[in-house]
């Protein structure tokens, strides 16, 4: 019987430790990738839960996931980076109230030896093309994230078909995919934020073979679930949140972040001017 | 290489210096795992002695259906569990979704099946005499139940040992229903998916020895449970 006892008291003990993480109002954000893994929300988010008393529920994963998930009222807020999948979101009124936050840009990385010639490309399509010219590797988010998208956009615009045994699709998030590209040296198209965050920790050595083309502009946007479709969503928090991200202090630890780490700000805060 | 060695004493140091938020994962972890744990026993434990000591029509599939499901791909109960508690599945309306309960309910289902399948192995080995024995000197059925239970609790306490291995390891189903939401519904097993994802090799080796150590020594204490009755 002792051991019964015993037993009972560790369910106990459970349950009761269990009970207690349930105080407190919680806001739920879905997010890609992008955002949590280069630590950005880590900075953001804190004085925002001070001043408001909520506790910010971050669930990372990729565009198209976010705003799934946002679709189906299981998150009250939704950042994420995907200009016409945002657009149609709010088109077919599961969201309100859509604000642009930053913007960083994509970039084409590969080898360094560079064998397709992409340094020579003029545009983003042109690397694309010569990539698959030269069947060089290359590795695809294939997983419907912000980046993914973009990438798809871009083949659609070559004429060029992304398959063949060259094109390996790794259905995984950015981190994931620059490690690959690492191991088997291999072309990417990588957002710059986790691209110098891997490359300030020395996690990967390739170089950024081709920037700059104002189809890889990345702009990020915050999207409130529409209450009217979901209304037990905590709308006046997300409403709180979209107008803290925008705020002049919210888009000041933007402008200010990863500065000391990377030497340059990972993202572009667009919100307000001058923050 | 250099990763092993880095790995170990990050976790050494890890453990030592008692970081917050690795301490956090680690009993949220257990606190998830047990929890589960329990619930799948209280079930299981008398369905593996009612079908293990029982005789009955639909016995033998039954068995083997308990037996198929202990091998339950952990991303399938995951995926089954989320479109019942999402907002738009029958149970939506309990927030269930990116709790730590959600992993509780999650791991119970893929920790019962195995509870019940080693009990019915475990309680089928007991001589029939125990039971016609406790029977014969007056004991009612929940008596007897005990008495054959008690027969049996080397089997019983490893086939809950078995059920807390099970799902202490799982990461498939935690990472789906409970989003690795930091400080809240993050475990271990998760935890080392988005550290390898975030390229942390090292450090997620590091958290894998502490799963290991944790595992290690819940076996310990229960092993200790074991020979104490001695």
């Amino acid at each position: 019987m002792k051991k019964l006892t015993l037993l009972t008291l560790i369910f106990l003990v459970v349950v009761v430790s269990f009970s207690l993480t349930h105080a407190g109002e919680r806001l739920r954000l879905s997010t890609t990738t992008s955002t949590e893994n280069s630590g950005l929300l880590h900075a953001l988010l804190p004085p925002f839960e001070e001043m408001f008393n909520v506790k910010v529920d971050v669930i990372p994963v990729g565009t198209g996931q976010a705003l799934k998930l946002a679709e189906n009222g299981d998150v009250d807020i939704t950042l994420v980076h995907a200009r016409h999948l945002e657009d149609r979101f709010i088109r077919e009124g599961y969201g309100v109230n859509r604000r642009d936050v930053m913007y960083n840009d994509f970039v084409i990385i590969g080898p360094e030896s560079d064998p397709a010639g992409v340094r020579k490309a003029k545009t983003a399509a042109d690397a694309f093309k010569k990539i698959a010219l030269k069947r060089g590797t290359f590795i695809s988010r294939g997983d419907n994230s912000g980046t993914h998208v973009k990438e798809m956009e871009i083949w659609k615009t070559t004429g060029k078909k992304s398959s063949g045994s060259w094109y390996l699709e790794a259905g995984k998030g950015m981190g994931t995919v620059l490690t690959m590209a690492y191991e088997k040296r291999a072309y990417t198209l990588a957002d710059r934020g986790t691209y110098l965050a891997f490359l300030g920790k020395k996690k990967i050595d390739l170089p950024v073979l081709f920037e700059g083309d104002p189809v890889l502009f990345n702009p990020y946007g915050i999207i409130a679930v529409n209450p009217a479709r979901h209304p037990h969503i905590d709308y006046v928090k997300a409403m709180a949140l979209i107008g803290w991200v925008t705020s002049k202090q919210g888009q000041k630890i933007i402008k200010e972040f990863g500065k000391d780490r990377f030497g340059q700000p990972l993202f572009i805060p667009v919100a307000v001017p001058n923050p | 290489m250099d990763y092993i060695s880095d790995a170990i004493l990050n976790a050494l140091w890890l453990i030592l210096s008692l970081d917050r938020e690795v301490f956090g994962i680690t009993l949220l972890s257990l606190r998830v795992s047990a929890t589960a744990t329990v619930f799948a026993s209280l079930v299981g434990i008398p369905i593996g002695f009612i079908i293990g000591t029982g005789d009955f029509w639909g016995k033998r599939p039954l068995i083997t259906l308990f037996n198929t499901l202990m091998a339950f791909p952990t991303v399938v109960v995951g995926l089954l569990l989320y479109s019942f508690i999402s907002r738009q599945g029958p149970l939506g309306h309990l927030g269930l979704l990116f709790t730590p309960w959600a992993m509780v309910i999650g791991q119970f289902v893929l920790a019962t099946p195995i509870i019940v399948a080693l009990n019915i192995s475990a309680t089928q080995g007991i001589d029939p005499r125990v039971r016609l024995t406790a029977l014969s000197m007056g004991a009612n059925t929940l008596q007897t139940a005990i008495t054959v239970l008690s027969e049996a609790r080397f089997a019983l306490i490893s086939a809950v040992i078995a059920g807390f291995g099970r799902v202490i390891t799982e990461v498939g189903c935690a990472l789906m229903v409970g989003g690795n939401i930091r400080g809240y519904t993050r475990i271990l097993t998760t935890a080392i998916a988005l550290e390898t994802t975030k390229g942390e090799f090292a450090f997620s080796l590091a958290l894998g020895f502490i799963l290991l150590a944790v595992a290690f020594l819940v076996n310990i204490f229960f092993h200790w449970l074991q020979v104490r009755r001695e």
